[in-house]
């Protein structure tokens, strides 16, 4: 059965996505290869301290459910075919944050033979958030401005979905 | 004949699993909800650091190889330093020395708050992960007001330390470490008390003290094990000899004897930490090194936060290493996992493999 909506019902439906997705953005974290420093910084990031859920963001397992990849690290030969299955597997529209020099550039890993490159060598990025390891606060920055800038509107927000190289 | 048809039933885990924040692969063979089998698949964080140690000189490896791993940084640069010191034969000052078994042991505090954590998380309680990360930011706060970073904290140089401790700055440790001490001494309560908590953690994963020193564990692990190995013990580094740490023994060999001994590993910690702070030895902080390296091959272990660290490092007499080689704790202690896996039940897997405190970036490189 398909329902035919009129078009300010359209955009009415429209406005109340945007407002679900900005409001309680789900995260998930994939490490391709990372040295754990940007992980744990993540993770500490969801703990009281800095508590990254008053913004409604939430860590959770499966990619199926998420709006926001994490990535850590750069990405190793093992990993890229993972990391590309993870982001695919997403529901559109999808955005992608590299966390630390490493996802970022291959940092000091740059030359290692089991280096494959930095992440949008493989999936294309949304935000960069630099640092070895960024602190929590940045990390905390960051993903707030990619809340932000989805506010713009459906017109200049770069969605995920892009053909994976 | 019924039997020879039942096909195995295999659950794989991973790479990209909730349980961990880091990548590996796991397939347990079941029966129903016992698990009767299970491989571990490693290697998806290699990024080939031992190679790459050989196109750096000495001091650029110092950097690449604190990023082994983001936990226990200070530990691999540390082994690492102490044996291209021993090949140079340089010594270090002895309040280089002392300020380096300081970090080692804050890196410990920070290890095992955050082990315990995620173990507690592992097992649903997730209110004492959120109580200990909170306090751990109390040791991070300290760690990045006495280095300048809080994971990885590159207090080491070649020949000595970058950081020093003065009056003040011991006095803002005392009174973190006052905190922690106040703090621990709950989890002690929380781990030995909690009834629910103990059904997940007591008898599980039990190995003997002959089947802890067969599978080769080491670190907490073994000790929890009832095997006294721990390398600060045995062979002092550093300011280990000055400032002696007792090993933390316990005979449960189960999953609640691992977080009994890693908790009381802390009480050490902030022991001996009291200890240099009181009678921190006056001097100088480096020697000079050599840019090029006496011709020659080495050992250097220590025991990081989750045991034994080796390093083997080898020189041509030139700006860079000929080869290094690396052997981290984890990958002892996976045969734990392995080895104790079958006749659990298929929820108790990620509390056995939390309870070896894995670190997929050390193991893999």
């Amino acid at each position: 059965m398909t329902i035919t909506l009129g078009e300010k019902w359209n955009e009415a439906l429209e406005q109340v996505k945007l407002w679900a997705r900005i409001n309680s953005p789900w995260a998930i974290h994939f490490n391709s290869g990372s040295c754990n420093g940007c992980d744990i910084e993540i993770l500490a990031t969801v703990t009281p301290r800095y508590d990254l859920e008053r913004f409604g963001v939430k860590l959770q397992g499966s990619p199926r459910h998420a709006d926001i990849l994490i990535c850590t690290g750069p990405v190793t030969l093992q990993a890229r075919d993972r990391l590309k299955r993870v982001y695919e597997q997403m529901p559109d529209p999808k955005f992608v944050v590299a966390v630390g020099s490493c996802a970022i550039s291959g940092g000091a890993f740059q030359g290692c033979y089991g280096v494959v490159g930095h992440i949008d060598q493989v999936i294309p990025v949304d935000a960069y958030i630099p640092g070895c390891p960024p602190r929590p606060e940045a990390i905390i920055d960051g993903v707030v401005k990619l809340l932000g800038s989805l506010k713009k509107g459906p017109e200049e927000q770069r969605s995920g979905g892009e053909e994976v190289k | 004949m019924e039997n020879e048809k039942r096909e195995k039933f295999i659950v794989p885990i991973g790479p990209q699993h909730p349980a961990l924040k880091e990548p590996g692969h796991f397939e347990f063979t079941v029966d129903g909800e016992t698990v009767t089998g299970a491989t571990v698949r490693l290697g998806y964080v290699h990024r080939g650091i031992e190679k790459a140690t050989e196109d750096r000189n000495w001091t650029q490896n110092l950097y690449l190889l604190e990023r082994i791993c983001g936990i226990c940084s200070h530990s691999h640069a540390m082994a690492y330093s102490l044996g291209v010191e021993k090949l140079a034969g340089v010594t270090v000052p002895p309040r280089a020395q002392a300020i380096r078994q300081v970090v080692a042991e804050m890196e410990r505090i920070h290890s095992h708050l955050l082990w315990l954590g995620v173990a507690a998380h592992e097992a649903g309680f997730d209110t004492l992960f959120m109580f200990s990360w909170r306090d751990r930011e109390t040791i991070m706060d300290i760690l990045e007001g006495l280095t300048g970073n809080r994971v990885n904290y590159s207090v080491n140089v070649l020949g000595g330390v970058k950081v020093d401790i003065d009056a003040e700055r011991a006095d803002s440790i005392r009174k973190g470490l006052d905190l922690l001490e106040e703090r621990t001494r709950h989890y002690l309560k929380v781990v030995t008390t909690d009834e629910t908590f103990l059904r997940r953690t007591r008898g599980v994963g039990f190995t003997t003290t002959e089947q802890a020193e067969a599978l080769g564990l080491v670190g907490p692990t073994a000790r929890a094990a009832n095997v006294a190995r721990d390398v600060r013990v045995d062979v002092p580094y550093v300011a280990y000899a000055e400032f002696p740490v007792t090993m933390t023994l316990d005979t449960g060999g189960d999953l609640e004897a691992r977080f009994v001994v890693r908790i009381k590993e802390l009480f050490e910690s902030y022991r001996v930490i009291r200890l240099i702070l009181d009678k921190l030895p006056a001097g100088d902080l480096t020697m000079r090194m050599p840019r090029r390296i006496k011709e020659g091959e080495t050992v250097s272990r220590i025991e990081a936060p989750r045991g034994e660290l080796f390093y083997f490092i080898k020189s041509g007499g030139g700006e860079k290493p000929e080869r290094i080689k690396v052997r981290t704790p984890s990958i002892n202690n996976f045969a734990l996992v392995t080895g104790t896996a079958v006749g659990h039940q298929l929820a108790d897997m990620p509390m056995i493999l939390a309870g070896m405190d894995p670190c997929f970036s050390c193991n893999d490189r």
